[in-house]
């Protein structure tokens, strides 16, 4: 559906995307991640051809962005960022207007608006100014307006920035059920969001793809690959020498807090310790009180690819 | 054709939403009123050799008022936009970068048709109360109310390219204010200069609005002015257009 290739944009002096190559298959929900200032929207914005980019090419359902950009915006309901709204209009009225732009046919404009503002929940809001309209609202007539077309593609920017957590599972479910019709690509930095809705993620940073997986390949690539927490009473014992001893622990940290000790054990991908920290703590005679496993996030994978030194 | 249709109504209605349009109006129908009473209560008061018609259309303060409309009715188009962000979905849509501009520009045309309506009035209550015409034929109101369709066309475009080029709205009105104003005055010059020779001032003729209206408000149809306001109006907006598609490669 979204085919990009070695996609540079430069603005005066510095270089916001470079040679970004990835696709987006028909059906999928892609999460696009990276920190602030990546380039993320930038490649949305080159996607939904605001811009063009300096080189490279990129094509929505066949068409290029930027040579056949009517043909490919016909096939695309873009989300930008912040969503900016005229706010002397009122929800319904501008979603007529919209509706008659992307050229919904006029029979079908009171149908397809009823069913947006239904899909997002501005019934209750359909009569008022935009500028008067929470945040949260705003964002949702943002994702009506992306709707109204029934289009092959969604760009979203950020759909749940500054929603409530309510409205955030909310968007969530929304998106996931779109996801049964349309093919979606998403931007986001609720990386629990992406964990749960998202079939493929692209990790760009600083410009450039760093990962683009599944969410659980991604997971099962990373150094830390998750760890075991042991919260035990070990008497004289040191505690940390013998788990260490344990093969496939890599490192442990200790917490201490009057009589019990806090273990946190990095272990090596694919390697369950539990049972054997289990055996060492009976044969020691340790008072368990905590024994559990940590698993690896999203967020690790994030925070190790993007900013390697906090790991 | 409908996407046009839909923008255009989206443009005009947008001017009617805002407290400007009602503050413009409200200005112009001041001004104008005061011209209008002047210009009789002048007549009244001594014999003159022109109608109430040509008076009101060739009065200081009628142009006074005239230069001063379009910064007000143009500044927002464009610089509105780029300000709020809404030309991203604006342009994201599947719009045709000409749609937009003639859009935005039909817009300020109409809205500057319906600051005009009103003054029909004033001949109209005219001729009710005096029991005379206001001007000496019918083609006198053609041809005044025709002139100032053409200069408005060719002002509104000076004011779409202003406005296109900034997203501050006080800069797009200030540059077409002096933009308008200019062009305005050249037309004066040749009343100014009077050591330049007669060519010069003929030239500098060619471009005088007041001159013009002087012609068209007797009823006197010149084709010059029309393909000079038609051909800069065109010259205009297609600066326009190429200003607002290169804002891709600005960004």
């Amino acid at each position: 559906m979204i085919k990009v290739e070695r996609l540079t944009k430069r603005y005066a002096g510095q270089t916001a995307i470079r040679d970004l190559s990835f696709e987006v298959n028909q059906g999928e929900i892609m999460g696009f991640l990276g920190p602030n200032g990546a380039g993320k929207s930038t490649t949305m914005r080159i996607l939904a051809g605001f811009m063009p980019p300096t080189s490279g090419r990129a094509t929505i359902a066949g068409f290029d962005v930027f040579a056949q950009s009517l043909q490919a915006r016909m096939h695309l309901g873009y989300m930008p960022e912040n969503v900016p709204l005229y706010g002397d209009m009122r929800v319904t009225e501008y979603l007529n207007y919209r509706a008659a732009l992307k050229g919904v046919h006029h029979r079908r404009v009171a149908e397809r608006v009823g069913d947006v503002k239904e899909l997002c929940g501005l019934k209750d809001v359909e009569k008022k100014l935009i500028g008067t309209l929470s945040k949260g609202y705003r964002q949702r007539v943002g994702l009506a307006d992306a709707l109204l077309s029934e289009p092959d593609l969604l760009i979203l920017d950020e759909p749940t920035i500054g929603l409530d957590p309510n409205q955030i599972r909310q968007v969530r479910e929304l998106i996931k059920n779109l996801g049964k019709q349309h093919t979606i690509l998403l931007s986001t930095h609720i990386l629990p969001e992406v964990e749960m809705t998202c079939s493929r993620v692209v990790i760009i940073h600083k410009g450039q793809i760093e990962a683009c997986d599944t969410p659980d390949n991604l997971l099962g690539k990373i150094r830390q690959a998750g760890g075991v927490v042991l919260e035990a009473k070990v008497g004289s014992d040191n505690g940390a020498e013998e788990l260490k001893k344990i093969p496939g622990v890599r490192e442990v940290v200790t917490e201490s807090e009057n009589a019990w000790k806090r273990f946190s054990l990095r272990v090596e991908s694919g390697v369950d310790v539990r049972e054997e920290v289990f055996r060492l703590a009976t044969d020691r005679r340790w008072a368990v009180r905590e024994l559990s496993q940590r698993r690896a996030t999203l967020e690790d994978v994030f925070v190790e690819l993007t900013h390697p030194d906090l790991v | 054709m409908r996407k046009f249709y839909t923008l255009l109504s989206r443009e005009v209605r947008g001017y009617f939403y805002s407290p400007i349009a009602y503050i413009v109006l409200i200005f112009f129908l001041i001004i104008s009123g005061i011209d209008f009473y002047f210009q009789v209560s002048f007549m009244n008061q001594r014999q003159v050799q022109y109608t109430v018609q040509e008076a009101f259309f060739n009065s200081v303060f009628f142009w006074f008022a005239f230069v001063l409309i379009f910064p007000l009715i143009t500044m927002r188009l464009f610089a509105e936009e780029f300000k709020l962000g809404t030309i991203e979905p604006l342009t994201t849509a599947p719009v045709r970068d000409w749609q937009v501009v003639l859009s935005k520009f039909f817009g300020a045309l109409i809205f500057y048709i319906v600051l005009w309506i009103p003054t029909i009035v004033y001949f109209w209550i005219f001729f009710r109360i005096t029991n005379q015409p206001a001007a000496h034929s019918g083609g006198a109101y053609w041809g005044s109310y025709l002139l100032l369709l053409l200069l408005g066309m060719f002002y509104l475009s000076i004011g779409c390219l202003t406005s296109v080029l900034t997203k501050n709205q006080i800069i797009a009105a200030v540059v077409s204010f002096c933009a308008i104003t200019l062009l305005f005055f050249l037309g004066l010059v040749q009343f100014i200069l009077l050591d330049v020779s007669s060519t010069t001032r003929d030239l500098l003729g060619y471009f005088s609005a007041i001159e013009h209206m002087g012609t068209f408000s007797r009823g006197v149809i010149d084709t010059r002015p029309i393909v000079l306001y038609v051909s800069m109006t065109v010259v205009m907006l297609t600066l326009t257009y190429q200003a607002f598609q290169s804002r891709k490669w600005r960004l």
